[in-house]
This record gives structure tokens, C-alpha cells and sequence, in this order.
């Protein structure tokens, strides 16, 4: 039997981290139960010569094609957009592409100004401390003054515009349109122990040099010097209730395979926007036949992916190709709601610099571009390797029940236990704001003189935000948790990952995750302060 | 079965008569085909998870061909890799993606590409800060970020 402990986390993802960190002066006996390894400098690919392949094998960023031992498969034959995620210590943050935005301050009140969805039951002026502090935590790179969003200040200089950021630049001030360097979480100078971007130019999958900030690397040094305890291979697979309907600890299985008991105070669950309706729908009891803290019968449902649409083309001259983070600049100029057009809601563009050579060749060849036989060199020299510029619409999607997250019938992980299964569609306001994004992205690639302009939407492998499966609500009926991340049905049992959301914005969510996370471990200590956690 | 190449020995022939019509060599670029022995043996090693659909993939070629397409003449040969680009599907992209994996990582033809054929890490590459006044007309702008109640 293991020992009881006061707080046990599951998940040491982007979310999980930065909870274990803030609880870690508490002193209390923090456990974090992550059902992946560490990930060592030296795995990363950008070690060897077989960099972009890995990107097709144990780097892929799908976890059906990846397969490792601690992956768990996911049915997403019903879903247009494929889940994208990683499990290891650090969760996706290890492949995430370290583009940083925060929510808008209009993004928490989308009931009231544009009269859709929810307004969340927390604001932006609320989060702001916690996005501060977590940017200092995780290392945010970027430029003052962005007229897009209120005042902040990014504690490391932007990344470099390099050929294709002024390319972009010049085209965006054409139009006259707004445009910024992005905020991101590589390091541009020395921080905190890690070293800056060398420009090795994969940061998606894994970044050697240490430069990216996934939390292995940020709130996890810091956590376990204050001491907190991570177990690896440790993988839950349910969360066990007490007969006062309080939650008791976990099962899950460790290393060898073998089932275990951790008791515990209270348990915060970290699992992702997939990974955390699975597990609390496959904890069933007597009290929760339908899942654990499920009394809404919401957990798993208004799943929200932000529909990715990708315009790209080719210019007259090499440009940085897949050299430097492939991020470098966004635009918010079409965010917001604008009644003269025939959705709701908005979209951030975000600007990507290129590809690798041999992705470029592999794309090219699926989408006709590169011939097979004599033509093929010249083609590819002449008119596509390291010619590519490409922008991304980033569309906000809204809260709808029927995209939901269920567990297969059939499919299960290597432990035997059910996994999840993703059925999702588009929404016809979100395939009208994916037409704009894609009309307005083919003005500014023609604007930068890229010809041969193509469109992937949705991104097929973009599924990598995975948002509202347990939203947050004042409302018992209608959300899964409270304004401060306690589930509504089980007192000690906290959930602090993107299922919490209840809007999804149209910007990249972990900033937002992860100062949503700081803000619940902060309540919670408030709490813990006056007795009142449980109450 | 031999490790370094999980193929049965026809299916070996055909998809080295298929790469060298992938990717011809060249003299005017002074490159290998993929075809070439070095690169060939490497695409054989790095089937790995795709080695089914490799498999599929020369099936439906050697249907195509109606028995071995490395033994058809030249010509035959052409047309009929044309007609299998186009019909060879999922199984078929998957095995043109080990094709290009193993050809662009060669020495020979990430030097004939001005790369230097070694691994971004430790070197990295430099980016260059670019010219920051072209923020200017941005910088100049009134903040546009939408209040909330
Ligand atoms: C390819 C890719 C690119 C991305 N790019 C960006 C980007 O540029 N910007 C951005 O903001 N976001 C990006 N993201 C998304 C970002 O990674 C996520 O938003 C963020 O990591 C989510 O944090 P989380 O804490 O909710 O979950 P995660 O970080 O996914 O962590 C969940 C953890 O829980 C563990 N877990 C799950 N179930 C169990 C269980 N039953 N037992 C034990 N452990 C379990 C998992 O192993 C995992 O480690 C990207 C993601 C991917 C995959
Ligand atoms: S470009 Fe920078 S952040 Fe990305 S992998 Fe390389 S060193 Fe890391």
C-alpha cells in the first residue's frame, strides 16, 4: 500500500507542472502520477541525421502513428481533425511549436458581446498576475506594445524576423493590416539555466538545446527542488470515490504493469482535454455510473480544436526554409466579431517561416507539385526547397455537445483500459471563417509575391488543442467545474488542463492553460489558508 | 528474412526499378538516383513502420504489370509507374515518403543542395534579425484590442 499523500496530481503536462510548482511551497506531500518517461537532450531528433524522419516514426506527432509503449491509442476515424499530443514528462509541451499568445480580454465575455456561447466565470483581469508570473516561469520571448492586447512585457527580446518575417512584414504593411512578432516560449537570450535558440530549426518535435520551454525544463526543476515527487510510468486508470463521494486516491499501474492503490487528500487532474474526460469517464461507481463528477453529463462533450486552415506558396528566392522557429509572427487584425461579415467570432493568423527539405519534398509530392523522373530536380531546386512561406488561420470554434469525447467500445491502451474515441465536425460558422482566413491569407501571400498558393484546411494532424470537455460554470447543470477549477459533484477533486475551457478563442491556449492553471493552485491555497477548500 | 531489408527478393527488384524512375540520377545536378546502392540499402533499413504498405504498394504494381515491373522493358515500365502514381493511394505516399526520406539525407545530395550534410544539433544555422523599423507603421497604431464588460 502506498503511503497517503495531501495532493495528487495526474499529468505533468504544460498544466500539471505549473500546479505542482505553485503548491510546492505549501509544503505539503505532493505526488504527480505521469503515465510517460522523462525525454533526455540527446533523444531529441535534431541529434542525428534522421531528424525529419522521426518526425514520421517515435516523434510523429500523432500518437496512433508514434505508438510508443506510453501512448495510448485514440479512435478518431469520425473526427476530421486527428488528436495530436505527447505523454511524456512535460506532456505535449514537448512537441508544441512554442507559440505563446494569450486569450483576448473579450474572449472570456463571448455571451454578453456577441451573444454565442458562455461567458467564462473568469476574466482576463483576474488571469493577469497569473500570466505574468507563468511567462517568467516558462520564458517568454517577445515585443512590448503589440496594440492587439492590453500592456505586458515579455521578459526576452523577440525571435528574428528573419527573410520571410520582412517578407510577411512588408506584405502586411501593404494591406495595412496589423501584424507582431509573436510571443513564444524560446529563449532568445540565456534563462534560467537554459541556453538560447541555437535556430536547429525543429522545435516541434523536441528541442536539444533546450532553448524551447516544455515544463520538463520550466516548472519541473523548480517543483521537484521544492519538493514535489513525480513517478513516471505510472499510468491512472481510474479515480476511486469514498463513501462521503469525496475522491480517495487513484488506481493506476506502475512500471512493471502492476496495479496500485495511491490514497490521497485531493486529486488535480491534468490529463489534456482528451486525456481527462477518458479517465473520469472510465472512473464509474455507484454515485457516478456515468463517470466520476459527471451529475452535468457534460464531461466529454463541447469538445473545441480551433480548425487550423493553412495557406502556403512559393516566392522567387531561398528564404529561411525550416532554419529558426517556424513561428515568428502573428496578426490579430480579423479576431474579433464584425457583423458585416458571415460568422461570428474571429481568427488569428499565425506566420510560419518553412519547412525542412525533405518534408517540403514529401508534401510536394502528395500534393502534385514534385514529378517523379528528370523534371524532378529542377523543379524541386528551382521552385521549392526553401521557397515556401505559409500562414495559418487559427479559427475559433465554438462550444457545440455533439463534438464529444467517448470511450471506444473496443479500443483500448496497453494496460486494457478504454480508450478514448473523437467524434467531431466543422461547424458551418467555423468553415465560413476558415473561407475568410484562406481569402484573406491568398491577399497577403500575393501581397509577399508567393505564387503556386495552396490550402490544407483543415490541418488533417491539428488536433493539438484540446479544449472544453469538463468546462468551468457557476452552474452545477451546466459545467463540470467552479470558477476556480473544483469539480461541482467531488470536493477535493480539481481539474486544471484545456477541458476546464469554456470558450476556445482563436489563439493557441497554452499561455491560457497554464495561467488558468497557476490561478486554481492559487485558489486553492487561499483556501487551504482559511479552511475552506472543501467546504 | 534478412534484417536490413524485410522485402522478398521480386519486391525488392521492383521498388529499385520504381526509385530509379522516382528519382532519376542526374548529370546536370551530378547526383545519385535513388536507386543508387547506398541510398537503396538505406531505404530498405528504414521501411520499418511502413513496411506494410510498402508491401501493399509493390502488389498493386506488380498487378499493374501484370508479374515483375523490374522485368518489363523501359518504356512499359514508364507508363506504367504513371498510372501507378496516379492509383497507388495511401500505400503508395507512404512509401514515396521513405523514398525522399533516405534520398535527401545523402551526403552526395544535401551537398549538391549547398546543405552541410550534418545534424542541426549542436551548429544550428543563423537567422537573420531582419530590418525592425517595418514594425514602425504597427507601432504607430492605437490599441485595437476589443473591451470586455
Ligand atoms: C504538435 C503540437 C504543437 C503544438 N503547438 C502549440 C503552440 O505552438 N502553442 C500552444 O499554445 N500550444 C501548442 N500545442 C498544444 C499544447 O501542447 C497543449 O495546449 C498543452 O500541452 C496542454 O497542456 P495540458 O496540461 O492540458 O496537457 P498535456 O501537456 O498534454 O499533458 C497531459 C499529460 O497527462 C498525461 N496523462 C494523460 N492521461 C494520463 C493517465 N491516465 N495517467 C497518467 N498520466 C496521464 C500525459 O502523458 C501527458 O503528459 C501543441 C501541441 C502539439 C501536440
Ligand atoms: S530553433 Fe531554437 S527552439 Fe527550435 S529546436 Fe532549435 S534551438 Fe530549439
Amino acid at each position: 500500500m502506498n503511503e497517503k499523500v495531501d495532493v495528487l496530481i495526474i499529468g505533468s503536462g504544460a498544466s500539471g507542472a505549473a500546479v505542482a510548482w505553485s503548491l510546492a511551497e505549501t509544503k505539503m506531500r505532493i505526488l504527480c502520477l505521469e503515465q510517460g518517461d522523462w525525454v533526455k537532450p540527446t533523444d531529441y531528433p535534431s541529434n542525428g541525421r534522421d531528424w525529419e524522419a522521426r518526425l514520421f516514426s517515435d516523434f510523429a506527432v500523432n500518437p496512433n502513428r508514434r505508438a510508443r509503449p506510453t501512448d495510448y491509442p485514440i479512435n478518431d476515424a469520425n473526427s476530421p481533425i486527428k488528436v495530436v499530443n505527447f505523454n511524456g514528462v512535460g506532456g505535449s509541451t514537448i512537441m508544441y511549436t512554442a507559440h505563446y499568445p494569450r486569450l483576448h480580454p473579450s474572449d472570456f465575455k463571448v455571451r454578453t458581446l456577441d451573444g454565442v456561447a458562455d461567458d467564462w466565470p473568469v476574466d482576463y483581469a483576474t488571469l493577469e498576475p497569473f500570466f505574468a508570473e507563468n511567462d517568467r516561469m516558462m520564458g517568454v520571448s517577445g515585443l512590448a506594445g503589440d496594440p492587439a492586447y492590453p500592456p505586458k512585457q515579455p521578459p526576452m527580446p523577440p525571435l528574428p524576423l528573419g527573410k520571410s518575417g520582412q517578407r510577411f512584414g512588408r506584405a502586411m504593411n501593404k494591406l495595412g493590416w496589423h501584424w507582431w512578432p509573436s510571443d513564444t516560449t524560446i529563449a532568445t537570450v540565456d534563462y534560467d539555466g537554459r541556453g538560447r535558440c541555437l535556430n536547429l530549426g525543429h522545435c516541434t518535435p523536441g528541442c536539444a538545446q533546450g532553448a524551447k520551454a516544455s515544463t520538463d525544463i520550466t516548472y519541473w526543476p523548480h517543483a521537484i527542488r521544492a519538493g514535489v515527487e513525480l513517478r513516471t510510468r505510472a499510468r491512472v486508470r481510474e479515480i476511486a470515490l469514498d463513501e462521503r463521494g469525496m475522491a480517495s486516491g487513484v488506481v493506476y499501474y506502475d512500471a512493471e504493469g502492476r496495479e496500485q492503490f495511491q490514497p490521497a487528500e485531493m486529486v488535480i487532474v491534468a490529463c489534456n482535454g482528451v486525456g481527462t474526460p477518458r479517465l473520469m469517464l472510465n472512473s464509474v461507481s455507484g454515485r457516478f455510473p456515468d463517470g466520476i463528477a459527471n451529475s452535468s453529463g457534460l464531461v466529454g462533450k463541447n469538445l473545441m480544436f480551433h480548425p487550423y486552415a493553412l495557406t502556403y506558396g512559393y516566392v522567387d528566392e531561398p528564404l529561411d526554409g525550416n532554419h529558426g522557429p517556424p513561428l515568428c509572427l502573428w496578426s490579430h487584425e480579423f479576431y474579433e466579431t464584425d457583423h458585416r461579415r458571415d460568422f461570428v467570432r474571429g481568427y488569428a493568423f499565425q506566420f510560419g517561416r518553412g519547412f525542412g527539405s525533405i518534408v517540403e519534398a514529401i508534401v510536394s509530392t502528395a500534393a502534385g507539385r514534385l514529378p517523379w523522373g528528370e523534371e524532378h530536380h529542377r523543379i524541386y531546386r528551382e521552385q521549392l526547397l526553401n521557397r515556401r512561406i505559409g500562414l495559418s488561420a487559427i479559427c475559433e470554434d465554438l462550444p457545440e455537445e455533439h463534438n464529444r469525447v467517448t470511450l471506444d467500445p473496443v479500443l483500448k491502451d496497453s494496460h486494457g483500459i478504454p480508450a478514448p474515441r473523437i467524434d467531431y465536425t466543422i461547424s458551418e460558422n467555423s468553415h465560413r471563417m476558415m473561407d475568410h482566413g484562406i481569402a484573406r491569407a491568398t491577399e497577403i501571400l500575393e501581397a509577399a509575391g508567393a505564387r503556386n498558393i495552396a490550402v490544407e484546411r483543415p490541418i488533417l494532424n491539428g488536433g493539438w488543442h484540446l479544449l472544453g470537455t469538463a468546462r468551468m460554470g457557476t452552474d452545477p447543470a451546466r459545467s463540470v467545474v467552479n470558477e476556480w477549477g473544483r469539480c461541482h459533484d467531488v470536493k477535493n477533486m480539481f481539474i486544471v488542463d484545456g477541458s476546464i475551457w469554456v470558450t476556445a478563442g482563436g489563439v493557441n491556449p497554452t499561455s491560457t492553460i497554464q495561467a488558468l492553471a497557476l490561478y486554481i493552485a492559487d485558489s486553492i491555497k487561499r483556501r487551504l489558508a482559511d479552511a475552506t477548500l472543501f467546504d | 528474412m534478412d534484417r536490413d531489408n524485410p522485402l522478398t527478393e521480386a519486391e525488392t527488384r521492383d521498388l529499385r526499378a520504381l526509385a530509379a524512375l522516382m528519382i532519376p540520377a542526374s548529370d546536370v545536378y551530378g547526383v545519385p538516383g535513388a536507386d543508387d546502392d547506398l541510398i537503396f540499402a538505406d531505404i530498405l533499413r528504414s521501411l520499418e513502420r511502413d513496411t506494410a504498405d510498402a508491401r501493399a504498394a509493390l502488389a498493386l504494381l506488380a498487378r499493374m504489370a501484370g508479374g515483375s515491373f523490374a522485368d518489363l522493358p523501359a518504356g512499359r515500365r514508364a507508363e506504367i509507374a504513371a498510372a501507378f502514381k496516379r492509383e497507388g493511394g495511401a500505400p503508395l505516399f507512404a512509401l514515396n515518403r521513405v523514398v525522399l526520406l533516405c534520398y535527401y539525407r545523402d551526403d552526395r545530395v544535401m551537398r549538391s543542395l549547398g546543405q552541410e550534410p550534418r545534424p542541426p544539433f549542436p551548429r544550428g544555422h543563423e537567422v537573420e534579425q531582419g530590418d525592425w523599423s517595418l514594425l514602425d507603421p504597427v507601432r504607430g497604431r492605437a490599441p485595437f484590442y476589443r473591451r470586455a464588460p
